[in-house]
């Protein structure tokens, strides 16, 4: 553990990050204008459209939205991981710096573990079934530090292995002998192995029980102070997100439609879709009553003209059945995307 | 660990005895007595019958043991078994069945086996590749041309091989183990010359088996391409060769080792056809030559053999499985 802090150091220390100016004030990650298509038969659905948002080192955001509104998709394309019939079509995901959509295969392939990380969805198939953890996490290192030595290699495995605090013989183990708790902490040893500087969590407590879910939450909580890295957590569930996050994004069809602080997330929803989702959460006043958003979230093909969430909004104008609304910086550096607030930017 | 293999032992055991019991009792379903037809043909062929024929027969019956009840021919007949004794030849007289599998094995194990395990490897590299999204298109569909001779059949692969290559083009020798005028030894000039004859022999049997390897795979590894730690392993960063060879094929592997011991059971009919064609001295040769003569202790001591060969692979088989996925457990 200390020598990850150590680590740690020694990588801010490194010539090309030693400029003595606080790091923490500049965004470590700023995602601009990114547009991702899905090429279907059924036509071609935007799956992300002009999303833009930055974090600052040690920050944590979470990102929530109904399944399609593209949270995985925005996931994916930070990391350059859209496949076919998908593409980027535009933007910038500036990391520490270099905008990773520039890099070219071969420096993305560099970049990924070691710039920005992925934490996966489904962590109860994402460890290689007939290599033992040990085997993998040597496999990750030694991609990207050809010429480490052995025994480096080998404490740095246990020493990511300590901070998810995982014992050592973890390391030789196969990923059937372990829970499925377990495995999602390998899974974030894994992704902590090079100290990122920005650490993408996909939905990683889906399929696990509320005990294990803390457990796993507290790991990322912990390891993220620990290398001071930018995290990004994706879930749908409200209230783990007011629990971990400093930041909460929503997505509605593609865009972000509001990003705010949890505080004001939850004191004062701005976009009508963030007070339905807020108005969902049970509460111990209205109990017994099942709080839901009317409607179905729209097929990505055939979106309604204007906003896309015009057809189950409360406050519904007629401006929003025929103009797309454009992003609106409140006071305080909120942002939410809707004609009611287009005009107090 | 040591009760499992004793147990798998156990299991060895029971498969070849009931084997051997079953190759025991079926030919002698038969109402052939194979020492009488055997003189019947010798006088047919010389035109000249004795008169004390059924005299010959009866001691030959006396001196191969076919003369004592079934229940006693099985018990000796098993006590030879567990010793590899399976007698003499009726045929090629004294030539023992042991000596003549000797005699033909290596030729049958350097070609056949040699093929089969060739086309293993490429139908499987080709399958992967063919179900790999990262590929390059033209080797993706490097597999197709073998997926279509997959439906031809081995003997006119062999046929057509022969003819072009072999008697049109006489690039290749058209049939035999070597040269006729050779005589086997180390030399270099001999193995070039051996190597030569066993080219279109392998070819007409990897051309045509290749196919099938290549469909089990590409369907395997549809399925394991998208499996969440084949993604992750991109997701880490790794080279691509990398995520191919641990991540994807192996996994993708696992079923194909279990097709691999049921595809050496067809070695044989495989060598019965190929040898044939190209008249390699070959296991598959001895056998239908057997068969022919009804030279019963042959086609036992053959039969046999290559029943107990498989049994012993498919056991040998199983103890690598826990290798290969260790959630094979070994309980």
């Amino acid at each position: 553990m200390n020598s990850i802090v150590a680590n740690a150091k020694k990588l801010n220390s490194s010539p090309a990050k030693s400029n003595k100016v606080d790091r923490s004030a500049f965004p470590i990650l700023d995602v601009k204008n990114l547009e991702v298509t899905y090429f279907t038969d059924a036509g071609r659905a935007v799956a992300l459209d002009d999303v833009s948002f930055s974090l600052k080192a040690g920050e944590k955001l979470g990102i929530v939205g109904e399944s399609g509104s593209g949270k995985s998709t925005l996931a994916l394309a930070m990391m350059r991981m859209i496949k076919s019939p998908g593409r980027i079509e535009s933007g910038k995901v500036i990391v520490g710096g270099d905008d990773l959509i520039e890099l070219s295969p071969e420096e993305m392939r560099q970049a990924r573990l070691q710039k920005i990380s992925y934490i996966p969805q489904g962590a109860m198939n994402s460890l290689n079934p007939v290599i033992r953890i040990g085997a993998q996490m040597v496999d990750a290192v030694r991609a990207h530090m050809p010429d480490e030595s052995k025994s480096e290699v080998y404490d740095r495995c246990i020493n990511s292995l300590r901070s998810v605090d995982l014992p050592a013989s973890v390391f030789k183990m196969h990923p059937h002998e372990l829970s499925g708790g377990m495995k999602q902490r390998v899974c974030i040893a894994i992704g902590i192995l090079l100290q990122p500087q920005v650490i993408i969590a996909d939905e990683p407590t889906s399929a696990l029980d509320v005990v294990t879910q803390r457990q796993v939450m507290e790991t990322i909580d912990k390891v993220q102070k620990q290398i001071n890295a930018a995290v990004i957590l994706i879930g749908h569930d409200m209230g783990l997100m007011a629990q971990f996050v400093d930041k909460v994004a929503v997505m509605y069809a593609g865009r972000l439609v509001e990003v705010c602080t949890v505080r004001e997330m939850f004191t004062d929803p701005k976009h009508p879709y963030s007070k339905a989702l807020i108005n969902c959460l049970p509460n111990l006043k209205n109990k017994g009553v099942f709080q839901g958003i009317p409607g179905l979230a729209p097929s990505l093909l055939r979106l309604p003209g204007g906003c896309a969430f015009n057809p189950r909004c409360e406050s519904v104008m007629d401006i929003c059945k025929t103009q797309r609304p454009e992003v609106a910086t409140l006071d305080g550096g909120r942002v939410v995307t809707c004609h009611k607030f287009t005009g107090e930017a | 660990m040591i009760s499992l293999i004793l147990r798998r032992l156990g299991f060895l055991m029971l498969i070849i005895w009931s084997a051997s019991t079953i190759i025991f009792f079926i030919p002698r379903l038969s109402s052939v007595n194979p020492v009488r037809e055997r003189f019947a043909e010798l006088s047919r062929l010389t035109g000249y019958a004795p008169d004390d024929l059924e005299k010959i027969v009866q001691s030959f019956n006396k001196q191969f043991g076919l003369d004592l009840p079934l229940w006693q021919q099985y018990i000796d007949y098993l006590g030879n078994v567990i010793t590899l004794d399976f007698g003499y030849s009726l045929n090629r007289y004294p030539t023992t069945v042991v000596e003549l599998i000797a005699q033909s094995l290596p030729w049958t194990i350097g070609l056949i086996l040699f093929a089969t395990i060739l086309s293993f490897i490429i139908g499987n590299l080709l399958g992967a590749v063919a179900a790999w999204p990262r590929a390059p298109r033209w080797l993706r569909n490097t597999a197709l041309p073998f997926v279509l001779l997959m439906g031809v059949p081995p003997v006119l692969v062999g046929v057509l091989l022969l003819f072009f290559v072999g008697f049109q083009l006489k690039f290749l020798p058209l049939g035999g183990a070597y040269s006729i005028g050779l005589l086997p030894e180390m030399s270099w000039s001999f193995a070039l010359d051996l190597l030569r004859h066993q080219i279109l022999p392998a070819l007409s049997l990897v051309l045509g088996s290749i196919g099938g390897w290549v469909l089990t795979m590409r369907g395997m590894g549809i399925t394991i391409q998208g499996e969440d730690y084949v993604n992750f392993a991109e997701h880490k960063g790794l080279s691509g060769h990398r995520i191919f060879f641990d991540y994807y094929l192996r996994n993708a592997m696992l079923p194909q080792v279990t097709a691999f011991g049921l595809a050496l059971g067809t070695v044989v009919t495989s060598a019965i056809i190929v040898e044939g064609l190209f008249a390699l001295p070959g296991v598959g040769t001895v056998l239908i030559n057997a068969i022919r003569a009804n030279d019963f202790p042959v086609i036992y001591g053959i039969v046999l053999f290559i029943t107990i060969s498989i049994a012993v692979i498919m056991t040998l088989l199983e103890f690598l499985y826990p290798l290969l996925d260790p959630r094979i457990n070994n309980e």
